[in-house]
């Protein structure tokens, strides 16, 4: 370290501009990408509207980009940002800034494309209910939009807080693991609110008399798929507000690390999972709009089954953020904190996909036979307690490595 | 602190480490087919609501076999935890 403290913070704001806009690009792009091929598929089924598509690709994709613009933001202050000061912690506070704008752009991204495809689909199938279209279009990309922000306010504390009492250690783990659990955290329910705001604008373009229904449907299930990402803010802000000073630094780095990547990554599959659960309800009620009660019932008991491995992983983190542990410089007593929270992390993934999968299939059938509904939902709940296992089984292997060795 | 750190220490921490990755990594693929093929029993059942025993045997079936990539994570992760 022969550099004065101020060279690594100013690399450190360099190369977080660098992630928020690099990572936060990825959704935006895909998003505005998947709105100009359907706006273009579209226009050839219906070239005389051609005009309003065009209208409500712009305005979708306008939406759409929002993300990508926040990160844009973050990344021009970190590079013009001269910071505080002196603190070498500072340097990691620049990181977690930028990780967590980048990565939390990238699930609202590819969201806000959803509805805007969806309406530009919708105005062909059916001219006349344009306004309707794009107003649940713009309800609904406006959704999909928050995980960005909750990136984004995270981002704002760790430029403009004061480091100045922070010391380095354990402390730039915690400001880096805030970013991570807000940025990840995100991914999964910025995509997982854009799904069913699609299949909501698409549905009111075939069932307009039922547009209400549907948009209630809807934002219950968008709602319901913004929780991974409020467990994510949550964690983040632990990390960054409870006073670590007291704390040896080995093995606290590692335990606040891994707080961190358990919850984010591990509310990537359940936000997406939700998302896709919700889809195929709006979609659902939207053909046959006397089913919404059963329909809603059954996606919010999916939905919340579906849940349950981001609440192992927010139990794993509060776990590695609460215990004590003695102070030890030893490899293995970083390894296990770590080790827990990936373990947690990823083994959320899988789960909370699969299980969104398995609701959204059902919720699907009973939207066309309503009759159906409880033999239907009792076997998608063995379904996803099957699939639930290997969730179960990383929580275990988790619990083990911090509690028995 | 490079001092304390030996070999032992060094093998121990890349086991546990390892442990925790394999479980993690091993639970993505067995929980996204499991619920696809719960999807998939209950969309046929809808279809065909009088073969749901037969389905749902099927779907059991198919899962356990999918779930055998989670079990074997499961085992080397045990392993590298107690045995290594």
């Amino acid at each position: 370290m022969a550099y004065p403290d101020q060279i690594w913070i100013q690399a450190a704001s360099f190369a977080g501009a660098a992630f928020s806009v690099g990572f936060g690009a990825i959704g935006a792009a895909l998003g505005e990408g998947y709105a100009a091929g359907n706006a273009s598929e579209a226009m050839g089924r219906n070239p005389e509207k051609s005009g309003d598509i065009l209208k409500n690709m712009l305005i979708g994709q306008a939406v759409a980009e929002s993300a990508g613009i926040f990160a844009l933001v973050i990344s021009m202050l970190l590079i013009f940002f001269e910071g505080h000061g002196e603190p070498l912690v500072t340097a990691f506070a620049f990181l977690g800034a930028g990780l967590s704008m980048g990565l939390s752009a990238i699930g609202s991204g590819m969201g806000g494309g959803f509805p805007a495809a969806e309406a530009c689909q919708g105005i062909a199938d059916n001219p006349e209910t344009q306004g309707m279209l794009t107003t649940n279009m713009l309800i609904g990309s406006a959704v999909c939009q928050t995980p960005a922000i909750f990136g984004m306010v995270v981002a704002f504390l760790l430029m403009f807080m004061d480091f100045s009492k922070i010391p380095l250690e354990p402390g730039w783990a915690a400001l880096l693991g805030g970013g991570f659990a807000v940025g990840l955290g995100a991914i999964g329910s910025g995509v997982g609110s854009g799904i069913p705001a699609g299949s909501a604008t698409r549905g009111m373009a075939r069932q307009p008399a039922a547009a209400t229904t549907i948009r209630t449907n809807m934002l219950i299930g968008s709602a319901v798929s913004q929780t991974p990402a409020i467990f994510g803010m949550v964690v983040a802000f632990l990390l960054i507000f409870l006073d670590w000073s007291d704390k040896p630094a080995a093995p606290y780095w590692a335990m606040l690390l891994g707080a961190g990547l358990s919850t984010g990554l591990s509310a990537i599959g359940p936000g997406i999972g939700n998302g896709l659960t919700a889809g195929e309800a709006a979609e659902g009620i939207a053909r046959v709009p006397e089913t919404s009660g059963p329909v809603t019932t059954t996606m919010l008991i999916g939905q919340t089954v579906a849940q349950s491995t981001v609440i192992y992983g927010f139990l794993v983190s509060l776990i590695l953020l609460f215990i004590e542990r003695e102070a030890s410089t030893t490899m293995v007593a970083w390894a296990i904190p770590l080790s827990a929270g990936l373990c947690m992390g990823f083994g959320g993934i899988g789960p909370g996909v699969g299980e969104g999968i398995a609701a959204a299939y059902t919720v699907r059938r009973i939207a066309r036979d309503q009759e159906l509904n409880v033999l239907l939902t009792r076997v998608m709940l063995v379904g996803q307690a099957v699939s639930e296992s290997t969730g179960i089984y990383s929580l275990i292997v988790s619990l083990l490595l911090l509690f028995v060795i | 602190m490079a001092a304390e750190i030996s070999g032992a220490d060094v093998v121990r921490a890349a086991a546990l480490l390892g442990a925790g990755i394999a479980m993690g990594l091993g639970a993505i693929g067995p929980g996204v087919g499991e619920g696809f093929a719960a999807g998939k029993a209950c969309e046929a059942m809808g279809r065909n609501p009088g073969e749901a025993g037969l389905l749902t045997r099927t779907m059991l079936v198919g899962q356990a076999v999918s779930e055998s990539t989670g079990i074997y994570s499961l085992v080397v992760a045990l392993l590298l935890i107690f045995v290594v």
